[in-house]
């Protein structure tokens, strides 16, 4: 799989992880669509089933997130992760939704808890939290408790959609 | 509000709220429905009003602490929630949990397995109108949660898979209870099929509704029930075996229609599948042996020996104190929940806590297909849909 990539593009890879039988491909942030497209639609690697994308805050470390993206391929029975990793200045990051269009509640998940933006994503809105809630919740610098200090709202307000 | 663009024409369609207080949305999920007369032309679930946080909760719990969170996630499969965070940490650790252990883990699961599947008929056959299936699935699901409950002292949040192995030694005259239960249940589930199957209301709210083709299933990252019903046989049990799964002989049923009522019958398949699973574990599980794997410093040691030797005092003490650090890394585990493919995803830096827990919740993911199943469906289909997708909101939301 890594040696398939770098043969395609010698820089598709930053570095492979290898840790418990997984096997982790840390890409470079701009070629992630390519790679994605390339890793649906190639006849040795047809993974065709986004399973999970999900987040890492490794704050105070940077690049403080780390992207994993779990990829299944029904027909080869295999399974990859595709790792991106964001500096806590910089949270941008192409969509995957043209290339599985089951990545678009992932990522719209991902946005909501992270605020991680993905660029050309078709509906980027909040989908677990309210619209007007304020802060990312699993971002590490906000506490488990959530803050104290927020007014409580009384009466009833407009809906949220 | 935001609006619901009209596809059709401002003045021709109207938005229509269902939820989050409708019975037949099976929880607390919103879906604003634009209709032209009856028929549905777009669909917006709104989720989110079961939110708890959990995953945020699992960074502040040490490894052990976090499994009684998962119990409450999708809370008709509490088991299976314990089982993918318990092979996460494990696979995390690098520990081999005993094979005794491993037999009664697929055992319980299974038994799950079935316990959900009878909600679930017995709740969409209450959406579709018939009442007394609804008794009969619930009646023997409660033969399901006696046998948990003899098991952990718990009928519903068992938590009684531990990272390591199991709560506790099997009871005494288990082999009874399970035996009876396997027994009874092939006869009643040929009564269910016997209500439903040939009925011509059934046939009739469910054929041909809510159809999806196999490759917008995937491309939408269904799985599941809902995906084998569009003739796609991916099972987690047979693709990426865990918890001993090779060493047991079962099919895993499929069907083409891709309607709601393939989806009804995929589930019945499964439910009789799972009873021969739970037939193979029960000859597997031997009377003796090891429940829990020898992990000292990680699995809680056995209460003699607690007794009689210092170390395992010691252990004991700080397992609950401070818990254990798993060394830095990730691990991703899937398995098949009754709902599809569940999936838990841990990464640790080192310490007893974890830095993420996130668990990749099918109902949540194969909610994401409903406007595409429902679109183009008559209102009354939308219940039809919504129930056959079989969505737990505990575990939409988290």
């Amino acid at each position: 799989m890594a040696e398939h990539l770098r043969a395609w593009n010698p820089n598709a890879i930053e570095e492979v992880i290898e840790f418990r039988g997984e096997t982790t491909l840390v890409l470079p942030r701009k070629i992630l669509r390519a790679v994605a497209e390339r890793c649906r639609d190639h006849a040795e690697l047809q993974f065709n089933l986004i399973t999970d994308a999900t987040c890492v805050d490794r704050y105070p470390h940077e690049p403080r997130f780390e992207l994993n993206y779990h990829l299944v391929s029904i027909p080869r029975r295999d399974k990859i992760r595709l790792k991106v990793r964001l500096s806590g200045s910089d949270t941008v990051v192409d969509t995957l939704v043209p290339v599985w269009p089951g990545a678009n509640w992932l990522e719209r998940e991902i946005f909501d808890l992270f605020g991680i933006r993905f660029e050309g994503h078709p509906d980027l809105r909040r989908i677990l939290l309210p619209e007007d809630w304020e802060g990312h919740p699993l971002r590490k610098d906000y506490p488990v408790e959530g803050y104290r200090d927020v007014p409580m709202v009384t009466g009833f307000r407009k809906s949220s959609v | 509000m935001t609006t619901v663009e009209t596809a059709t024409g401002a003045t021709k369609t109207m938005v229509l709220n269902m939820g989050p207080q409708h019975p037949s949305t099976h929880g607390v999920l919103r879906v604003l429905l634009e209709l032209d007369g009856e028929t549905v032309v777009r669909a917006v679930p709104d989720l989110g009003y079961l939110h708890t946080g959990i995953e945020k909760s699992c960074e502040d719990k040490t490894y052990s602490q976090a499994i009684t969170l998962t119990d409450r996630m999708d809370y008709l499969n509490p088991l299976g929630n314990n089982l993918v965070y318990c092979l996460a940490v494990e696979k995390l650790l690098g520990l081999e949990v005993p094979k005794r252990a491993q037999y009664v883990r697929v055992m319980m699961v299974e038994l799950q397995r079935i316990s959900s599947h009878l909600v679930w008929l017995g709740t969409h056959a209450i959406d579709m109108g018939a009442m007394s299936v609804f008794l009969y699935c619930f009646r023997e699901r409660e033969e399901i949660l006696k046998i948990f409950e003899l098991f952990a002292g718990q009928r519903m949040m068992t938590s009684y898979i531990r990272i390591g192995g199991l709560a506790l030694e099997p009871p005494a005259g288990w082999r009874g209870a399970v035996e009876r239960f396997l027994k009874m249940m092939p006869s009643r589930i040929d009564d269910y099929e016997s209500l439903l199957t040939g009925n011509r209301i059934w046939m009739g709210r469910l054929k041909g509704v809510g159809y999806i083709s196999p490759e917008d299933a995937v491309a939408l990252s269904m799985t599941g029930p809902t995906l084998r019903a569009a003739g796609v046989a991916y099972d987690n049990r047979k693709v990426f075996p865990y918890s001993s799964y090779d060493e047991f002989e079962f099919d895993v049923p499929t069907r083409t229609e891709s309607d709601c009522f393939a989806r009804y019958m995929v589930r019945v398949l499964e439910m009789r599948e799972s009873l021969k699973i739970v037939r193979q574990a029960m000859a597997k599980i031997t009377d003796s042996g090891p429940i829990r794997t020898e992990a000292p410093g990680i699995v809680p040691p056995a209460r003699e020996k607690m007794k009689t030797e210092m170390e395992a005092l010691i252990y004991h003490f700080k397992i609950f104190t401070e818990g254990f650090s798993p060394p830095p890394g990730e691990a991703f585990v899937t398995v098949e929940s009754p709902r599809g493919e569940l999936g838990c995803f841990i990464a640790s830096d080192g310490s007893p806590k974890p830095l993420r827990a996130h668990f990749r919740s099918p109902s949540y993911i194969n909610l994401q297909a409903l406007p595409k199943l429902v679109t183009g469906e008559l209102i009354s289909d939308v219940v039809a849909c919504i129930g056959t997708i079989d969505i737990v909101l505990g575990e939409v939301d988290r």
